[in-house]
């Protein structure tokens, strides 16, 4: 039975804490419970990637994302590519072409120019590669302190692909969930690049523009695909999770089919993390319906970039609105999204 | 991954379950108590409570060193940590654990240095790096990790390092077993031994544990083939009527224990004559302090702690489900006022407390025939 | 108290005999050895790690042995495990040397 969240949850806290930025529960609860009753009217709906909007006719998609990372250049990438790829991929997952990107830099006094050059750069290499239009933008300068090197906000437009649509409610028991590729290597990339934690790996970051993938699966089996999400911050999980709590079904993944790198395991083993609550910035999740699963991974697979796409797991009506993990052995485990951001663990 | 992967065999595991079933008499119902906060975090992980029969029924032990700190110890720390040059350091399992006034993760948002290390040889290094500023370790953990804070301080104390103390929170296990067969609300018939504590304190530590009280024990490693083998190990012990200490983890655990790991502990620390255990009260002889001889590298003993004593809101029911009498769902304020996102108490926070880990991986499961009863 | 990982040892430190570089399917960490010193570990050695300390070595021959149990598990063989468990046999030379296990 489909439910759209009908209690509004009425943001209490006192103040902002990082916690509400990391994508957890904490983010939505200030999305649900301030900007949405402020901004979104009365009944918004589940809250997308992107909004989907009408304009004589044509059906664009929108989206806007911000980026602040650390360090800002990484193995496999650096803010700028982030910035690009991950507005393209907002857009890819709601089913879009992205048509064009404006971007807005938030500098801190005091940067150096070769760095701001180098990211302008790769941004332009990222557009280029994903087929993007960089259409304009606007530069702000704060004191030195306050921007951590810079932020990068993006925002993009798009043209909806025919013969997709896609919402929570359409998801329905039995539909196959299908993952694009392994997972975790962008977020574990990041936090061995902060040099805290002394650890090493051959690993970089998977930031790249799904589009191509979304195009094949929609092209082959466009008339299946019931839902998309690309899942940043918070992992699979989070992203299972929302649309659990969405669509009011219960979505059972196969700890046994999804894949992930050996060293992103390792390193998650290492520090006792959960893979499926770490960032990937080039992977995406899809609901299909059983009968088009097959063709739908046939159709990643063939395309280059999605060798690795595997079926996940599926649609069941219990546990409802949660996400269970299933083993070969019959043991299971509910997966949850979390507050804030992983943490590392020695206990 | 090698020594792991193949103590994950699903079919191995499969076998492993049928034992057990075979092996638990129907007419009996088993409580056994798995020390170990690890043991209790992959057990959930692993959902191995799935494979038990409904009448083996697994209870959670104080072996958290997170969920058993006072609250007032975690004032403690902050507020030592509060002074500009300062850089408070410490596990991820300890940031978001809530003192009076904010955990170290809302502190850091307020602008103190918290930083997260995965060792304390990583906070020696902070110091030995930022030397303008005194890296403060807050060192938790059962006599696992203190081998590891004592070396660092003996390599601290070498190097003559001036800007790095630790603020030591260890604890030792046996006194923590003790309490809970003390209790008189307690039935057990068994203990799932805490193998990584082991590797330092051997077997031996357990022998009163059999031959005083009467009850089995068997040091189990982490993985599911170790904790289901260290329970068919258990099972037969129980239906032959014995009583022992046997070592399923082998591999790993050497009978005697680690005698550089212990002989470190004992150039650096010293038996509080008691210490307060959240949920626990105060028990006598249960966690180490730094001798006179590391003073320098003492938080304590260098500057002046507050000492504050927080007492927990009386509905939180920590230390019922600490010693295994309740289970979480059963404390008023579990999934209420008690959540992860909000928590009262720290079992609730930490990743091996069994308020978090059954809140996280557990409580919406589908309710199954054997799950029903065990939970 | 409990996260501890198994891993190869790769190499020794070449300034510091206490530190050495540890793999862990293709992670690597300089794990401290200081725990060890009475028996140190020599490339190829598989340790336990934890906080970034080795806590001890891991006998492949234990490991092995018991792969070797759990597969016979509810066989003929129940009673020969029996005995193993007590720890009460000889057990096969092992890296601790006499004197380790009872």
């Amino acid at each position: 039975m489909a439910t759209i969240p009908a209690a509004k949850i009425r943001f209490r806290e006192p103040q902002i804490e990082m916690a509400h930025g990391a994508g957890g529960k904490a983010s939505r609860r200030l999305v649900e419970g301030l900007f949405a009753p402020l901004l979104f009217g009365a009944s918004p709906g589940p809250l997308g990637d992107a909004a989907h909007i009408q304009i004589n006719g044509t059906r664009i998609a929108m989206t806007t994302d911000s980026f602040v990372v650390k360090p800002l250049r990484f193995p496999g990438g650096s803010i700028g590519e982030l910035a690009i790829n991950g507005t393209v991929n907002d857009l890819a997952v709601s089913g879009a072409r992205a048509e064009a990107i404006v971007v807005t830099f938030v500098l801190e006094a005091g940067l150096p120019t070769e760095i701001l050059e180098a990211e302008v750069r790769a941004m332009g290499q990222a557009a280029e590669k994903a087929g993007v239009r960089i259409a304009g933008g606007d530069t702000k300068v704060v004191e030195h302190g306050k921007a951590d090197k810079m932020y990068i906000s993006t925002t993009g437009i798009g043209r909806l692909l025919s013969g997709v649509e896609i919402s929570p409610q359409s998801v329905q028991l039995g539909d196959k969930v299908l993952l694009s590729g392994p997972i975790g290597d962008h977020g574990i990339t990041i936090l061995l690049a902060r040099g805290d934690l002394d650890l090493e790996a051959n690993l970089t970051s998977d930031t790249r523009s799904v589009f191509p993938l979304v195009d094949s699966l929609v092209q082959a089996a466009g008339a299946g695909v019931r839902w998309m999400r690309d899942p940043t911050r918070g992992g699979v999980a989070t992203s299972l999770n929302e649309l659990a709590r969405d669509c009011g079904h219960g979505i059972v993944l196969f700890e046994e089919k999804i894949p992930i790198r050996d060293s992103v395991r390792g390193a998650c083993e290492l520090l006792g993390l959960d893979p499926l609550h770490i960032a990937n910035e080039g992977q995406f999740l899809a609901i299909v319906s059983a009968e088009l699963a097959d063709t739908a991974l046939q159709a990643l697979r063939a395309t280059p970039g999605g060798e690795e796409a595997q079926l996940i797991g599926e649609v069941r009506e219990q546990p409802e609105s949660s996400v269970l993990v299933t083993t070969l052995y019959g043991g299971s485990r509910i997966v949850d999204m979390l507050v804030g951001d992983p943490l590392p663990r020695i206990c | 991954m090698k020594f792991v992967d193949e103590f994950r065999s699903p079919e191995l595991i499969t076998k492993a379950g049928e034992e057990i079933r075979k092996l638990a008499d129907p007419s009996r119902h088993y409580r056994i108590m798995e020390v170990c906060g690890g043991h209790t975090h992959a057990i959930y992980r692993f959902g191995l409570k799935d494979l038990l029969p409904v009448n083996v029924e697994l209870i959670h032990g104080p072996g958290c060193p997170v969920c058993v700190l006072p609250m007032g110890r975690i004032d403690d720390g902050l507020a030592l940590a509060a002074e500009p040059n300062f850089i408070f350091a410490a596990f991820g399992d300890m940031m978001r654990v809530p003192g009076t006034n904010g955990s170290p993760l809302e502190y850091k948002a307020r602008g103190m240095d918290v930083r997260i290390v995965y060792s304390p040889a990583d906070a020696l290094k902070l110091a030995r790096n930022n030397p303008g500023k005194h890296v403060m370790f807050f060192a938790i953990g059962f006599e696992t990790t203190a081998p590891s804070t004592a070396l660092t301080l003996v390599r601290a104390k070498a190097e003559d390092l001036q800007n790095f103390s630790v603020f030591c929170n260890h604890v030792t296990i046996i006194p923590a077993i003790r309490a809970i067969l003390d209790s008189p609300d307690m039935r057990l018939d068994g203990f799932v031994g805490p193998g990584h504590v082991s590797t330092v304190i051997g077997c031996r530590p357990y022998d009163w544990i059999a031959k005083d009280e009467g009850k089995p024990v068997v040091v189990s490693g982490f993985e599911p083939l170790d904790i289901l083998q260290s329970i068919v190990m258990l099972l037969r012990q129980l239906r032959n009527g014995e009583a022992k200490v046997e070592n399923q983890y082998k591999r790993v655990v050497p009978w005697e224990g680690n005698r550089a790991a212990l002989r470190a502990m004992a150039e650096v620390f010293e038996l509080r004559p008691y210490f307060e255990w959240r949920g626990l009260g105060f028990i006598s002889q249960s966690a180490l302090k730094i001798r006179a001889g590391y003073a320098q590298w003492d938080s304590e003993q260098r500057f002046t702690v507050p000492g504050v004593r927080v007492t927990d809101p009386k509905a939180a029911q920590c230390g019922e489900v600490l010693k295994g009498v309740l289970k979480p769902a059963q404390c008023k304020l579990f999934g209420r006022e008690c959540t992860p996102e909000q928590p009262v108490g720290a079992l609730m926070v930490s990743s091996e407390g069994s308020c978090a880990a059954y809140y996280n991986y557990e409580h919406r499961k589908p309710v199954t025939i054997a799950s029903a009863a065990a939970f | 108290m409990c996260l501890a990982i198994p891993g190869k040892i790769v190499e020794l430190d070449p300034q510091n005999a206490n530190l050495a570089l540890v793999d862990v399917v293709g992670v690597r960490r300089k794990v401290d050895l200081g725990l060890l010193q009475d028996e140190p570990p020599v490339p190829g050695d598989w340790v336990l790690i934890h906080v970034g300390f080795a806590m001890s070595k891991i006998s492949e021959a234990d490991a092995a042995d018991q792969m070797q149990t759990l597969t016979m598990l509810g066989e003929a063989a129940a009673a020969m495990e029996e005995v193993r468990g007590y720890g009460l046999q000889e057990d096969p030379p092992d890296q601790y040397g006499k004197g380790w296990k009872q």
